[in-house]
């Protein structure tokens, strides 16, 4: 049980190549989970191996319990991870497999073989103890794998994309049961992945990277709904968050949004006048989800009309499909409301959770909010 | 390995094909037979017959005579060839190791380094080397020679090493890492114990290599110390005395036999030493 | 300065393990970078000598390379490698690629004709140069068996034909090493994808046509390998003349590493034979450098 701590981490391989990890700087209690997520070549598999120990690090300082252990090496550091190709010992049993590490710390045998039934018993493989790794299925090697790294009971699990070689469905049964797991060891515990959605359901911290920088560290849901810029809005959800570019107006106090579908047009009024917003060009974010079917016969200057151009029925949900601004518009509606391609719909964004970025630098735009209710904030409705 | 372009065509194409590749098999196998035939022989039954004629007696004179004429080298090749097998290919199998998974600063241009070793012709370090050689007494021993095999081959174990270990996922190292073993404690026991299609492959090339080498065994011995393909080209290019080439044909095949039999017994291996060797290298 | 003091703080036992692949790597790199590079420059240095029996460090300048090529008999040794390289490069790539897609057929007792064909690499080039020296006996080898079979006009003398002698090199060559071709463009045909053929099948292509048009210019990479394999045993090739011809009669059958043994071991003209050496080896580095770079870029490229 453990607390760890990144400390201005940087990581270079040397000069004229740009950095692998810049000024990486995070922290998480004992017994949390911290999920690092980002694209292929965001530095999130490159700091899990710096935080191991099988990485040097170029700056810096890498704390577990408050002590820095950067110049540690893997072993006296009291990591176990997870790796995405399981790394079993191909030439030993399962048994073997897991008692590896303890026989290295030369523990007793009687230890070595209660520890091993332990975790065997913990992840329902004892009847695997047996067997060599390559007479096992993916979802069972997968769960040796996390049987090797549980037996020596470190302070800290690091898991690097556990879940990427498994099936859609073995997939979706391996993370609730790593959240399970979670729940009862309490174990402090780093997570790599790419998947936003083992990020949302899996854990209490996440950190969002790209480029060897952290964009984000929060909470799953300040991530989800107060992202700090254009990419990770853009990373986590699905179907991903809609990006209309949009030009500002400034009137009565009031920021608006000028949306046109094709069919009509509306302002959307965003929030209370702030300094050099007005004429300005900014992309508007939305999620589907938070595109509602306006309420029929209201007043009609909420709504926005618009035509439906492609329909995608999940089960779950209805996706629809339109075009604001001459941008692609996805809705997430639900799946028994009867619609047809070309037929036109009188579409709602929630302007309360309408998010605004910086067209150069997808940097995350603040106005200072409206307290207006919901009526008041379409100002204005030109039909065609 | 079935599969192919599927059906099975004409019987008369395929009945050429089969014509062609017996007739090529045929034409392989003639030397062999040739050899065999000759050397049980009398060497009358050679001067009246010809190479394909039955013996008139089966005899083992020739065997007999030439085994006692190569024993001795025999013996020597037998001593030349067992450590410096055994050493190169320990050699290689630690360098591959630690060239496929500890890189280090240098270490690839080594690698490149060694590789363009494989392919430089011996005749570069002939001189050299026998020199070294006469300051480290070795001149003429079968301990040179060792000496030497191993030195030479050593970019090719290496090389094959290296190849099949950068298939190993490095994970696996990472993973015995954290688990708290060390480098000798992950080749000994994660590594080595993963490497025996490989170590058979280096084995059998590096005897093969070994067992048939001629220039540095007529460079680097003379007399009592020469390994057999040396006794055997002396045999055979001697200009004294009348010519028996029942004994010759002997003399060769027990040259030769060694090889043959690791290639009938170990054949698979043989030949991924080959491509491995020579495709990559 | 934070991973200064971190390394200070671990463990003598750690700073072993930090080096112990450089120091297990270590002796064999001393081991290449003397045996090989130091030897090579050693060599070099040798060719500008005028070292004969024994080596000496007298500067001779381009003398030996001079005399070298002043050398009517290294410039038959030169010819014969070009005429025995590019034949036996040729014929065994003939025979190698024809005998793969014949074998890739669906043969039954593929795996012992296979086994056959390859045979001979197995061998020492002692024992082939023998048992061929002995097949190509004016006399009393293959040219009494055909005339015992009643081909009565004819005459297999090239062994002892100074014009001729070169081609039975190439005949114990390629019966060595065609097979390993063979086993070479097989693997290679094996890893073509299947679903390529299926498709020019379906476009109406015969199989000849297939095989020339589609199949093959995919085995490219394995054609230079093998051109690269060759082209080195023929630039190295040494117990084969050694044991067939011993470069005879007179000097006829000589290539540049039999020459390069003999003035350097029999007749004492080290210098010479130093430069006739590098000369070799600049033979190989013409073939070798485009052949690595090609390779590495494209290893580049994956």
């Amino acid at each position: 049980m453990a607390t760890l701590e990144l400390r201005n981490v940087n990581k270079t391989y040397g000069t004229g190549v740009p950095d692998t990890l810049k000024d990486i700087q995070l922290a998480i209690k004992d017994g949390e989970f911290l999920i690092l997520v980002g694209p292929s070549g965001c530095g999130k598999s490159t700091l899990m191996n710096c935080i191991a120990g099988l990485e040097s690090i170029s700056g810096g300082a890498i704390l577990i319990d408050g002590d820095d252990v950067s110049g540690m090496s893997p072993k006296d550091r009291d990591i176990a991870m997870v790796f995405q190709s399981y790394a079993l010992y191909p030439t030993m049993s399962v048994r073997d497999n897991i008692a590896f590490g303890l026989k290295i710390r030369k523990l007793p045998q009687a230890a070595i073989d209660e520890e091993v039934a332990r975790v065997a018993k913990l992840l329902q493989i004892e009847h695997l103890l047996t067997r060599k790794p390559g007479q096992l299925s993916g979802g069972q090697q997968q769960r040796v794998a996390m049987g090797r790294a549980l037996a020596r009971r470190p302070k800290i699990y690091l898991f690097d994309e556990p879940l990427s070689n498994l099936d859609a469905k073995l997939r979706v049964e391996m993370r609730t049961e790593i959240k399970l797991m979670h729940q009862r060891l309490k174990t402090t515990t780093v997570y790599v992945t790419h998947d936003q959605i083992e990020a949302m359901t899996l854990g209490d911290k996440v950190a969002v990277m790209k480029d060897g920088i952290i964009q984000q560290f929060g909470t799953p849901q300040q991530i989800y709904n107060d992202p700090a810029n254009q990419f990770v809005a853009s990373f986590i959800g699905s179907p991903p968050m809609n990006f209309v570019p949009v030009r500002l107006r400034e009137q009565g106090g009031r920021v608006l949004a000028l949306l046109d579908s094709g069919q009509a047009r509306c302002e959307l009024a965003l929030g209370a006048a702030s300094q050099g917003f007005d004429g300005r060009e900014v992309i508007l974010g939305i999620r589907p989800e938070q595109i509602s079917l306006g309420a029929g016969g209201g007043d009609g200057l909420s709504l926005l009309r618009a035509e439906v151009q492609i329909t995608e029925p999940t089960g779950p949900d209805l996706l629809v499909f339109v075009t604001v601004n001459q941008t692609k518009l996805c809705c997430r509606l639900a799946p028994d409301i009867s619609c047809q391609v070309g037929d036109t719909l009188n579409l709602q964004l929630d302007p309360a959770r309408v998010l605004l970025f910086d067209a150069q630098t997808g940097e995350r735009l603040h106005l200072a909010r409206h307290a207006a209710p919901l009526q008041d904030n379409v100002a204005h409705i030109a039909g065609r | 390995m079935t599969s192919r372009l599927d059906k099975p065509a004409i019987s008369l194409s395929r009945l050429a094909i089969h014509a062609v590749l017996l007739f090529a098999v045929l034409l392989y196998l003639v030397p062999l037979v040739v050899m065999l035939l000759t050397s049980v022989k009398t060497p009358e039954d050679i001067g009246s017959g010809n190479l394909l004629s039955w013996p008139a007696v089966v005899t083992s004179i020739g065997w007999a005579k030439a085994w006692a004429t190569v024993s001795g080298y025999f013996w020597n090749s037998i001593m030349i060839t067992v450590p410096a097998v055994l050493i190169s290919t320990a050699l290689g199998a630690l360098n591959g190791y630690v060239l496929a998974m500890w890189r280090f600063r240098g270490s690839q241009v080594f690698f490149g380094l060694l590789l363009f070793g494989c392919f430089l012709p011996f005749q570069t370090v002939l001189l050299p080397a026998s020199f070294t050689l006469g300051k480290l007494g070795l001149a003429n021993t079968t301990a040179g020679l060792v000496l030497v095999h191993v030195v030479y081959g050593l970019a090719f174990t290496t090389l094959f090493f290296r190849n099949y270990y950068v298939t190993i996922p490095d994970a696996l190292v990472k993973a015995a890492r954290l688990d708290g073993a060390g480098f000798f404690t992950i080749f000994g026991r994660i590594i080595l114990p993963m490497s025996t299609p490989i170590i058979m492959v280096c084995l059998i090339w590096q005897f093969t290599q070994i067992w048939n080498d001629f220039l540095f065994g007529v460079v680097f011995s003379s007399g009592d110390s020469q390994p057999i393909t040396v006794a055997l080209n002396n045999l055979v290019n001697t200009s004294t005395g009348a010519k028996e080439y029942n004994v010759d044909m002997a003399a060769a095949m027990i040259a030769g036999l060694p090889t043959l039999l690791v290639y009938v017994v170990a054949g698979k291996y043989f030949v991924r030493g080959l491509s491995a060797g020579a495709v990559k290298g | 300065m934070t991973t200064a003091t971190a390394q200070l703080r671990a463990s003598p036992l750690d700073a072993v393990q930090r080096w112990l692949p450089k120091l297990v790597l270590a002796p064999t790199m001393v081991i290449i970078l003397v045996g090989f590079y130091g030897y090579i420059l050693w060599t070099f240095v040798l060719s500008f000598t005028t070292s004969t029996f024994l080596p000496n460090y007298k500067w001779a300048g381009l003398a030996q390379y001079a005399r070298l090529l002043d050398n009517d008999r290294w410039w038959v040794a030169s010819k014969n490698l070009l005429v025995f390289g590019s034949l036996f490069i040729g014929i065994s790539l003939v025979i190698g690629v024809l005998l793969a897609i014949l074998l890739d057929q669906r043969i039954r007792r593929e795996g012992f004709i296979r086994t056959i064909y390859l045979y001979p690499m197995a061998l020492s080039m002692i024992v082939t140069g023998t048992a061929w020296k002995w097949l190509l006996n004016p006399g009393m080898g293959l040219d009494k068996l055909m005339r015992d079979w009643g081909w009565e006009g004819f005459r297999l003398d090239w062994l002892i034909d100074p014009d001729r002698v070169v081609y039975c090199l190439v005949i114990a060559a390629v019966w060595q090493a065609s097979g390993f071709i063979m086993a070479m463009f097989l693997a290679g045909l094996r890893g073509v994808d299947q679903s390529i053929i299926r498709a020019a099948q379906i476009d109406g292509a015969s199989l000849p046509r297939i095989y020339w048009q589609v199949v093959l210019p995919s085995l490219r990479p394995v054609f230079f390998s093998a051109v690269m394999i060759l082209s080195h045993i023929a630039i190295k090739s040494f117990d084969l003349v050694a044991a067939m011809t011993a470069g005879g009669p007179g000097y006829s059958s000589d290539l540049p590493a039999m020459f390069m043994y003999s003035f350097t071991f029999s007749r004492g003209q080290m210098g010479m034979g130093s430069a006739s050496a590098i000369l070799m080896l600049g033979a190989i580095l013409a073939i070798l450098v485009p052949y690595l770079y090609s390779e590495l870029r494209n290893k580049r490229h994956d």
